[in-house]
């Protein structure tokens, strides 16, 4: 089977020739309908990797491969998400789910003859993310993590063949953030859409995702790759099991000796041996 | 006890600019008779009413010339300053390329121009609106392009990777995201639009406040002159207003304040 997502030794540098080099020769894949989660010390690249994925910025050397086709633009089939929920404040949260609809094809010609079908379609998918009721409250009336589920209707009310996700619960208290981990993959598993999630969240990585890169300081290179192989559906108590704890273990010992290597580098020292 | 607290706050609120205007204008005739000041220096109010009773007609007629001038720049201004705005705001390049020219111009006194505006289109109402027009769009512009480049990049890269035009972006992101920007700048607007037609029919006009007013100065009816000043003042606070309104029914979600309901965090 080929891959749906595939880079093959992308680098990236901002600002030309001389500008820093955020991604560094990195390669993965993803099979279709893979929920793909990136950690990483912070600054190592991840939402730059985003952003290349998603055809929001040229690769400087490297090819990218979605859907069988080389990235040359921004894609159309992509949903996003970010750690600011940015929703619109003059919209209410009904139509700020919607505006996706309102872009994309062939949804977009088709919004106004009906609407009243779309509008039961976002009604429904705030209802399986708990914010049936809200549909005609301005976001601003919302909390954080009320914003962050409209945030994840909006990035799925078109059925996007990708998902990126950007830290979309890095802002929220433990406990609704482990809430909207079991949404999400409530949502997933309903709908098995192709997933990256951006995170520095290690329990959130092993909870959510199939796979998990773990990348290097930047300039950011894929490290390691594990599977989690834990079965679905996981639930939080999951997350107290050895295995679970033993390789979130694992991965934060691998981040811990890049950050430290990434340091000593700064501090002028030689050169220590890469990780594999 | 709380409720009724509240209540007389706000009626306090409604009533302190009125309350505030007529203290002045008391004080004002206090002074002028108290100081037993010459009207030819300093008229008291009740003879500034005196003379615009007495010359109402008149009055009104260059008031109402006045004000279709100051509406006609300022609705030129909204249109102009609307559309560079937008082009300012949403190319960097445009943006690099106007700015200094738009600075330069924004400080040369309007009263400057008057005179060039006069020799190039003659006396009287088409001046009158011209500048107007110019000493006006300049705010509506810097507000419209500082409301478009405070569009969160992360709304952008959403939509953008939905596949939306930049047309797309502006129209749904864009210009709802500056409108709170655009009704503030017409409010400071609308004032310098007066200022300007103002000026101009001082310079150049056979009619409008400015007009009258340089009249009366040499005349020396020097109530009549200060009739002509309240009439701005008031033509200028009524516009005020009126927009100022129009603002709190368009873009109401940006001053949400105090009253917007909370709800619980979680499901």
């Amino acid at each position: 089977m080929t891959p749906f997502v595939e880079l093959d030794r992308v680098s990236l540098r901002y600002g030309g020739d001389g500008g820093t080099l955020a991604l560094d020769q990195t390669s993965l894949s993803l099979e279709q309908g893979e929920f793909a989660a990136v950690v990483g010390p912070s600054g190592c690249g991840k939402s730059s990797l985003m952003k290349l994925v998603t055809g929001l910025l040229p690769p400087t050397q490297g090819n990218i491969i979605v859907a069988g086709r080389e990235v040359g633009g921004p894609l159309k089939i992509v949903g996003m998400a970010f750690q600011n929920p940015t929703m619109l404040p003059w919209r209410t949260t009904l139509r700020n789910v919607m505006l996706p609809l309102e872009i994309v094809q062939p949804h977009r010609s088709r919004l106004r003859q009906e609407r009243a079908a779309y509008e039961a379609r976002a009604k429904d998918l705030l209802r399986t993310v708990g914010l049936n009721g809200f549909e005609q409250k301005h976001p601003w009336m919302l909390s954080g993590g009320m914003q962050q589920r409209a945030n994840l209707c909006r990035s799925l009310i078109h059925e996007p063949e990708l998902l990126m996700l950007d830290e979309p619960f890095g802002a929220l208290d433990a406990f609704t953030r482990e809430e909207l981990w079991q949404v999400m993959q409530d949502l997933w598993i309903e709908r098995k859409f192709t997933c990256i999630l951006v995170t520095h969240d290690l329990r959130e990585a092993a909870f959510l995702a199939d796979t998990i890169f773990v990348m290097s300081a930047r300039p950011g290179r894929i490290i390691a790759t594990h599977r989690v192989d834990l079965p679905r559906p996981r639930s939080l108590d999951d997350t107290y099991r050895p295995e679970f704890v033993s390789l979130v273990h694992a991965i934060r010992d691998q981040i811990s000796q890049v950050r430290s290597e990434a340091r000593a580098a700064e501090a002028g020292a030689p050169p220590v041996a890469k990780v594999a | 006890m709380a409720i009724s607290t509240r209540i007389t706050r706000r009626q306090m609120e409604m009533a302190i600019p009125w309350i505030v205007t007529i203290g002045i204008f008391v004080v004002w005739e206090l002074v002028v008779v108290i100081g037993n000041i010459q009207s030819f220096v300093l008229p008291s109010p009740s003879a500034i009413a005196q003379a615009f009773v007495q010359f109402r007609g008149p009055i009104m007629g260059h008031a109402m010339f006045t004000l279709v001038n100051t509406l006609s720049g300022f609705g030129l201004g909204i249109v102009f300053g609307l559309l560079l705005g937008v082009a300012i705001g949403s190319s960097r390049l445009v943006y690099n390329g106007l700015y200094p020219v738009l600075i330069g111009f924004n400080s040369i006194p309007k009263v400057a121009i008057a005179p060039i505006l006069v020799l190039w289109l003659g006396i009287g109402q088409a001046p009158a609106i011209a500048t107007a027009f110019l000493i006006c769009f300049f705010p509506i512009a810097v507000n419209v392009a500082t409301g478009l480049a405070t569009v969160e990049p992360e709304i952008e890269d959403v939509l953008r990777s939905l596949g939306a035009s930049k047309l797309d972006i502006l129209m749904k992101i864009g210009l709802p995201r500056s409108m709170p920007y655009f009704f503030a700048s017409l409010k400071v607007a609308i004032t310098l639009a007066f200022v300007g037609a103002v000026i101009s029919e001082t310079i150049a006009s056979n009619e409008g406040i400015g007009f009258l007013m340089l009249q009366a100065s040499s005349q020396f009816r020097i109530p009549l002159m200060f009739a002509g000043v309240v009439v701005i003042a008031v033509m200028g606070v009524v516009t005020y207003v009126f927009f100022a309104a129009i603002e709190r029914r368009m873009t109401g979600w940006a001053t949400r304040g105090q009253q917007g309901t909370q709800f619980a965090t979680g499901s």
